[in-house]
């Protein structure tokens, strides 16, 4: 018979009172500094937010390896694309002449860019690694113009904390928080490997994010929309859903 | 404290409450992590050396199983549910349990001395005449003595020791090194493993030698009384009191 003695009695209680005050501060403190991710809930709630909230708090300002031109993987795989939709086509056959790239939401001056206005910006060129959650990988050159120019021009209100983005598929968006939006390294990209971006990788305009996994590297990007909140735009766990139910933050 | 000398008779508890907890919960992380690890494999059961690797480029060796994947080359004609939602959500939360108790239980055990007093062997037993005598016993398929059920040998302190301190820290290593967050942060951690599909297939080898701890260990609690093993780990009370007088 093992008996719990009253000393270690009151000092599991003091430990768990401690331990769940502890979490409610923690709760605040992530909250306030933006340490939460919108898919905080649930029963991978926890696990979640200490993923995100260890690389809000360690890993805000760091930049993806680049690679050097040897290095650029001769064969890169892209996953196979569902048909794509009359107004993709119609824009295709037209050398995408017409594609444009809107930016609205909490912006003091909404605007809209053909791809040609687009190569107007600071171009920035890098050579990433696109990891995708299934295991595989390959190192292309990525040429595009930094999503913070853009976003710059069009200036983001005080109140924002992310960027939903949209492709021409409108069954395919994603979002991140300002500060992947703002990162140097998260490009639109309209070139890669020298050529034109390929309608396979994305073509003709790819939100590219190296320091993420490839599925938030969202296709044929037509529209960016900044906001205060992603209710309604991060799915839960349903594989049928623009994000096929994987987790929010993909830093990881 | 009236009841001390009741306390007393039993003698010291096999495990501490701390080691039963963390090893429970280690535990139901590890099942939760090999589970979804294999989930996860299955989307691409591929792998190669180096940094990069996908279905055009040549793999170091694939796993003979259908994938998740109609990408993936397999030779069977039928592709499997993709379980990856749930599965890499409850990787890395079912990580994070791992860690956070690995934490708890590592600085508790070098405080109380768990370490030094019950794995690390003692300067005797450090020698290989005594490594060879606890592995002829085990051949031998002796029955344990009573000194097996209040501590270990030193093969036993040994592989402890091995995957508490090697190959937990190397499988928690080989998995950041896949994360591009924490490549961006931690260069090295990846590049020094050869890259980021080496880390994965480290990862793959790292996994598969705490399985085979997991299975040898399961093994040994079920040979050597299974009951009376349960009954230490979870309530702590040593398995036969009576031969302690």
């Amino acid at each position: 018979m093992s008996k719990i003695s009253r000393r270690q009695f009151v000092t599991a209680g003091l430990a768990a009172t401690a331990g769940v005050s502890g979490l409610a501060v923690a709760a605040n403190l992530g909250r306030r500094f933006g340490l939460v991710p919108p898919d905080s809930g649930g029963i991978y709630g926890p696990g979640e937010t200490l993923t995100y909230a260890a690389q809000r708090l360690f890993t805000r300002h760091s930049l993806a390896r680049e690679f050097p031109r040897s290095m650029i993987s001769k064969v890169p795989f892209a996953n196979d694309m569902p048909p794509l939709n009359d107004a993709f086509k119609r824009l295709q056959s037209g050398a995408f002449a017409d594609w444009r790239l809107s930016i609205d939401g909490m912006v003091a001056r909404p605007e809209s860019y053909s791809l040609a206005d687009l190569r107007g910006f600071p171009v920035r060129s890098q050579i990433t690694e696109v990891v995708c959650e299934e295991g595989w990988s390959y190192v292309a050159e990525w040429i595009g113009t930094p999503l913070s120019e853009v976003l710059k021009a069009s200036g983001i209100l005080p109140q924002a904390r992310y960027l939903v983005y949209f492709s021409i598929d409108p069954d395919w968006w994603d979002s991140i928080d300002l500060a992947d939006a703002q990162h140097p390294q998260t490009l639109l990209a309209w070139a890669m490997n020298d050529g034109d971006l390929p309608v396979a990788f994305g073509g003709p305009l790819r939100l590219r994010l190296p320091r993420q996994l490839g599925y938030k590297s969202i296709k044929f990007v037509t529209r960016v929309m900044v906001t205060d909140s992603v209710k309604g735009f991060v799915p839960a766990l349903d594989p049928k859903s623009p994000n096929s139910g994987y987790a929010w933050y993909a830093g990881i | 404290m009236s009841h001390a000398p009741s306390l007393r008779n039993q003698g010291p508890p096999r495990h501490t409450l701390l080691v039963r907890v963390t090893h429970w919960i280690t535990v139901i992380s590890f099942v939760a992590l090999l589970v979804t690890g294999v989930e996860i494999l299955i989307s691409h059961p591929r792998f190669y050396w180096g940094e990069v690797g996908n279905s055009r480029t040549p793999p170091l060796f694939k796993i003979p199983i259908p994938s998740s994947r109609a990408t993936v080359p397999t030779g069977y004609g039928y592709v499997l549910p993709d379980q990856n939602g749930w599965s890499r959500y409850l990787h890395f939360e079912a990580a994070w349990a791992l860690v956070l108790t690995g934490l708890v239980y590592v600085i508790s055990g070098l405080w109380t001395r768990h370490f030094r007093k019950n794995l690390f062997p003692a300067p005797a037993d450090r020698t290989w005449p005594a490594f060879r005598s606890v592995i002829a016993k085990y051949l031998r398929l002796a029955p344990p003595d009573e000194a097996d059920s209040r501590s270990y040998n030193v093969l036993q302190r040994v592989t402890y020791l091995l995957v508490i301190f090697v190959l937990v820290p190397l499988v928690i290593w080989t998995g950041l090194a896949m994360s591009p967050g924490f490549n961006a942060a931690v260069p090295w951690a990846v590049n020094s493993l050869g890259g980021r599909q080496s880390a994965r297939t480290l990862h793959f080898f790292v996994s598969i030698s705490l399985v085979l701890f997991l299975v040898l260990h399961v093994a040994m609690v079920v040979l050597t009384g299974f009951a009376s093993r349960m009954r230490e780990m979870i309530t702590g009370l040593a398995a036969a009191p009576q031969e302690r007088t």
